[in-house]
């Protein structure tokens, strides 16, 4: 796939969208300034009402990450992955990438501009930044978002989701790539 | 969660102070906490923007025209969610969001999403299972068009930026796969458990 197709996409999903839930509203009869005031509205007290949960897990990644806890981890889990035939450099992705979204974007990009974008580092690194989510922040803001504090399983999955879509993408890249 | 949050502070400050080194724990506490309020005054902007387009849809009847579309889909997967609740448009729009890489218009989508789920919750501070099911689907959701990382190659030189497209797609089918089950597999433990 050309990346000018996929760029051309990506800039018209917005406008495309704004056009037609106006144009929509318009023919239905919809007072579209009162209602997107009236919706935005909800847009501050939400972002307020995350703080405290935000806080909650912000800090504990942040005392698990400048204290070197997180690289302990990583280096617990080396021989495990390096047996599998799987890079160590990716790991610190693989580790950071449930936590912080700006964290592992950082690593990934450090990563693809340290190997190449081309190398299989670099490639294992792009497809791991899709497949992958910030699982810990997204509980944690959507749950925060309506006061849920009892997680269920729902950590489970997506952590389990998380873990599944590293060796997968390890998986496919070989093939693709290799 | 409350042992996972807790594995992450006693264990940092534990190897902090195996370390000799606990000044990092103030540090990484105070940086979490002031960037955590960074985040969140930061997704006003964005937040707001939708919420509002948002409301322009559903009083339009876009929302309910999407969920009744995604209805047949959707209703396997929700149980518990009543077939015309709004809940299901805010789900799928959420979805779409996600695949379509429109980080910022998912979150707010998501939030309807969420409060609609609390609403048939009746608010209590236990997830639900329509709650987890939606979680699941969307942290081992699809982006078709990754545009950041995408931009990201592109600037390190890369030959073929999308090339990864096509592994991102495969990989994500398999996650995603594994947390649907997962996530069916967990309810029905946790329903015998009783939990």
């Amino acid at each position: 796939m050309p990346a000018a197709i996929l760029d051309t996409l990506s800039q018209w999903t917005v406008p495309v969208l704004f056009a037609v839930v106006l144009a929509a509203g318009a023919l239905r009869g919809v007072k579209v300034y009162d209602a997107f005031v009236a919706g935005a509205e909800e847009g501050f007290s939400i972002a307020v009402k995350l703080i405290p949960y935000l806080v909650a897990m912000l800090t504990a990644i942040g005392i698990f990450r400048e204290t070197g806890a997180m690289d302990m981890v990583m280096a617990l889990l080396h021989p495990i992955t390096s047996s599998l035939g799987i890079p160590g450099e990716i790991l610190p992705l693989a580790v950071m990438r449930p936590l912080s979204g700006s964290g592992a974007l950082g690593v990934a990009t450090e990563l693809i501009q340290t190997y190449g974008a081309d190398s299989f580092i670099g490639r294992l690194a792009s497809t791991m930044q899709g497949t992958t989510d910030t699982t810990f922040f997204v509980l944690t803001i959507y749950f925060g978002a309506v006061g849920v504090r009892r997680y269920k399983y729902s950590l489970y999955t997506g952590l389990l989701a998380d873990v599944t879509s590293f060796f997968a993408s390890v998986y496919f890249c070989k093939i693709f790539f290799k | 969660m409350n042992a996972i949050w807790l594995f992450f502070l006693l264990g940092g400050i534990g190897i902090a102070a195996a370390r000799g080194d606990v000044q990092k724990v103030t540090d990484g506490a105070l940086k979490g906490a002031e960037m955590a309020v960074e985040v969140a005054l930061g997704l006003i902007g964005a937040m707001a923007l939708w919420l509002g387009i948002m409301r322009i849809a559903q009083e339009a009847g876009l929302i309910d025209l999407v969920a009744r579309i995604a209805r047949p889909f959707l209703i396997r997967l929700f149980p518990s969610i009543p077939s015309n609740h709004p809940a299901l448009g805010h789900i799928l729009m959420n979805l779409s969001a996600n695949v379509l890489g429109l980080g910022s218009a998912a979150t707010p989508f998501g939030m309807k999403a969420m409060q609609a789920m609390q609403e048939l919750n009746q608010n209590r501070p236990e997830a639900s299972e329509a709650m987890c099911t939606f979680l699941a689907l969307n942290t081992s959701c699809i982006t078709l068009i990754p545009a950041t990382i995408i931009s990201v190659r592109v600037a390190a030189g890369s030959a073929n930026p999308t090339e990864i497209v096509g592994p991102t797609i495969l990989a994500t089918m398999v996650g995603m796969t594994v947390a649907v089950t997962a996530d069916q597999l967990l309810r029905s433990y946790y329903r015998r458990r009783g939990g």
